[in-house]
């Protein structure tokens, strides 16, 4: 489980008040075409998603391609404004009187993106590139460079080498610790890492995975780990919340959610993973088709017309996240579910069993 | 290398296939002499990571490297050489009895012609049957991926499909001359994990009722541990290990496919630290003498830096090219 949190002198909340969180975080993007440009349609690309990130641990955040994971990450950075919803952090509310503004928000948060090379400015070298934040946050031109040397070390480049490089003049690996560096900058406490170590070869994302994990216990920071890559969120999360057509499924401790997962679509999410033995590949497909288009996700449930539990019920109103319908259920550490249906919850307790 | 105790003749025999881009000053050793057999009905999975040189051994076999590329070696299909093939008799050959399948069925596919239109103008080209025949052929070509509502599908255009169902209409395209062997270039690579297992699936599937023989590249342990017989593990443009899928994955003996496998992260794997493999892929252009994975390789010694590196097969057949590989080769 997550680590014992060593106090941050930053810490407002003090050490129960979770580092994030977030209530009814909503976006919807308009589609706009015909004579009038008026909007046609809208993609509900994350529909109150409410969850909370406890200081020092790991979320991680699991969905296939437009479960909205990413939106999720574009919204607490406020790349993306959101349209409704709120975000605490550490105690205090973002963007709003009495808060704290979404500029200081973002330098106790900062974010790692999937593509490490159209994450850097091809015209700025290494150290430019990492000292540029701290530079517009006030600090003296000798100190950030001198920060981002020394991060350039603890990301494991030798910054004698590295400095003075171009992005095109590393491989997407050195990139990539490149932009984990430029990250840590601020010295931010939150840091999302959003399909970090997607696009890296298996030999190189695990060494990102092992410096990210090294770089956690220094610095004291607590992650939110995105990736649809299910195998690396069990390895890095403490917690995991399960997202489909821009909502939470399912969300609880890791162990607890990849040992008996609830929900159906959890299920057949864990059972489509490669079983990495020749001896017992998969024999039957655990779900058909694509998930559906998010511009007019299915009433109710949006998982029903994939589910073969799926009732009435389902299609009438949206099940909310809530304790297992069977009782079992931890205040500690909640593993909350979002199922009309307690067969559809008990079913066969996943595929590990 | 050949395979020892084949009864059937291959449908595919590659021998010392190597690929050289020469441009501009630069000589990049992309594929250094391989070679493999493949019978009717067989998968064999190409393991490796970018810049192995996997994908450009595909694209040799299909004559679709550009010019500036050299590529030597011979290969058979059905016993015939088809290596430096005229034009007219490679196309004939693509699409017919040798076709590919990519990572990106939306760069593969023509954007501006329906689904049915690509599949039928394949047909006719290969077969000269007139359009009704061929549309009609086209149409049990999606039911055979199982695309519902197959009549409907057949007149949309690539972007009107999911990315799932654009795969399913590539591998439509592919099979539409029923191909003796299908070469697959990364095609579950793009897609999420409930689509993907779809995908294999219907390959195994589709490979059991129509017999031909698959050469799937990949850089994913898992797709290759759900689809493959065999596995080729590809380093610096040559195959280091090749044997049986479970051999590969239970008892891997070149170094560098135990350390891709230890990096592997899969479940269980919690609470450890990852075994890496430290340092990065050679560059092609500069290739060492002896192994290319010595520089990482923590057993190695100083045979390992100069001249050819010994081969070890096993009884089974099962290939490691490395020099402490023959110390250890199985009974």
């Amino acid at each position: 489980m997550s680590a014992s949190v060593a106090l941050d002198r930053r810490d407002r909340g003090g050490p129960a008040q979770p580092l994030l969180h977030v209530d009814h975080l909503t976006k919807y993007f308009p589609i706009r075409g015909g004579l009038l440009n008026r909007t046609i349609a809208t993609v509900q690309a994350v529909d109150d998603v409410s969850f909370s990130v406890r200081k020092g641990e790991t979320l991680g955040i699991v969905g296939e391609s437009g479960c909205g994971k990413s939106t999720t990450a574009r919204l607490l950075m406020r790349l993306v404004e959101p349209d409704a919803g709120s975000i605490v952090f550490d105690g205090d509310q973002v963007g709003s009187p009495g808060g704290i503004s979404v500029n200081e928000m973002r330098r106790q948060m900062q974010m790692v993106f999937q593509d490490s090379y159209s994450s850097l400015n091809p015209r700025m070298t290494m150290a430019e590139s990492i000292a540029y934040a701290p530079r517009m946050h006030g600090l003296a031109h000798k100190e950030a460079y001198d920060r981002a040397e020394s991060l350039l070390a603890q990301v494991g480049l030798n910054p004698r080498q590295y400095a003075r490089r171009y992005p095109h003049e590393l491989s997407g690996g050195q990139r990539q610790r490149v932009n984990i560096a430029r990250a840590l900058a601020l010295e931010p406490r939150l840091v999302i890492l959003d399909e970090a170590v997607a696009a890296l070869d298996k030999s190189v994302e695990a060494q990102v995975l092992n410096l990210l994990a090294e770089l956690k216990e220094k610095f004291n920071l607590t992650y939110l780990f995105i990736s649809h890559d299910l195998n690396v969120v069990e390895y890095m999360s403490d917690r995991v919340m399960v997202m489909y057509l821009g909502r939470v499924v399912e969300t609880g401790p890791v162990e607890d959610i990849y040992r008996h997962p609830r929900h159906p679509y959890t299920r057949a999410l864990f059972a489509s993973k490669p079983t990495l033995d020749p001896d017992r590949r998969t024999t039957e497909m655990p779900l058909t088709g694509d998930p559906p288009n998010p511009i007019n996700p299915p009433s109710g449930c949006r998982f029903r017309t994939r589910c073969a539990f799926a009732e009435a019920v389902c299609a009438e109103k949206a099940p909310a996240l809530a304790a297992p319908l069977d009782g079992d259920f931890d205040e500690a550490l909640p593993h909350l579910v979002a199922c009309h249906l307690p067969e559809a919850q008990r079913a066969t307790r996943g595929p590990h069993a | 290398m050949p395979d020892i105790g084949m009864t059937e003749p291959p449908v595919l025999e590659v021998e010392d296939l190597t690929v050289r881009f020469r441009r501009r000053g630069t000589d990049v050793a992309a594929v250094n002499g391989a070679s493999f057999t493949l019978r009717a009905g067989e998968t064999l999975t190409i393991l490796g990571e970018s810049g192995s040189g996997k994908s450009v051994s595909l694209k040799a076999l299909m004559g679709l490297l550009p010019d500036y590329a050299e590529t030597t070696g011979k290969v058979w299909l059905n016993g015939k050489e088809i290596l430096g093939l005229p034009a007219a008799a490679l196309a004939k050959l693509r699409g017919g009895a040798l076709s590919m399948i990519f990572q990106e069925p939306m760069a593969a596919l023509d954007p501006v012609y329906t689904i049915g239109e690509q599949i039928a103008e394949t047909i006719i080209q290969h077969d000269h049957v007139d359009r009704r025949t061929a549309m009609r052929r086209a149409l049990d070509l999606l039911e055979q991926v199982k695309i519902p509502s197959a009549a409907r599908r057949l007149k949309n255009f690539p972007h009107e499909m999911s990315g799932g169902m654009r795969q399913r209409a590539m591998i439509a395209l592919a099979l539409a001359c029923s191909p003796a062997v299908l070469l697959a270039d990364e095609p579950t690579t793009a897609l999420d994990v409930t689509v993907q297992i779809q995908i294999l699936l219907l390959l195994r599937q589709l490979q059991q009722e129509l017999g031909m023989a698959i050469v799937f590249v990949t850089h994913d342990v898992g797709a290759a541990a759900e689809i493959s017989d065999r596995i080729a593990v590809m380093y610096g443009g040559r195959f280091v290990e090749s044997g049986t899928a479970r051999e590969i994955i239970r008892t891997p003996r070149h170094p560098y496919t135990e350390g891709l496998l230890a990096s592997t992260v899969h479940g269980g794997m919690r609470g450890t630290k990852l075994r890496t493999i430290p340092g990065t892929p050679p560059n092609l252009a500069r290739l060492p003498p002896g192994c290319a994975f010595a520089a990482r390789c923590r057993y190695a010694v100083d045979a390992c830096r100069d001249g050819d590196i010994p081969v070890a097969i096993s009884a089974t057949g099962a290939m490691a090219r490395c020099v402490r590989a023959v110390e250890t080769v199985p009974a």
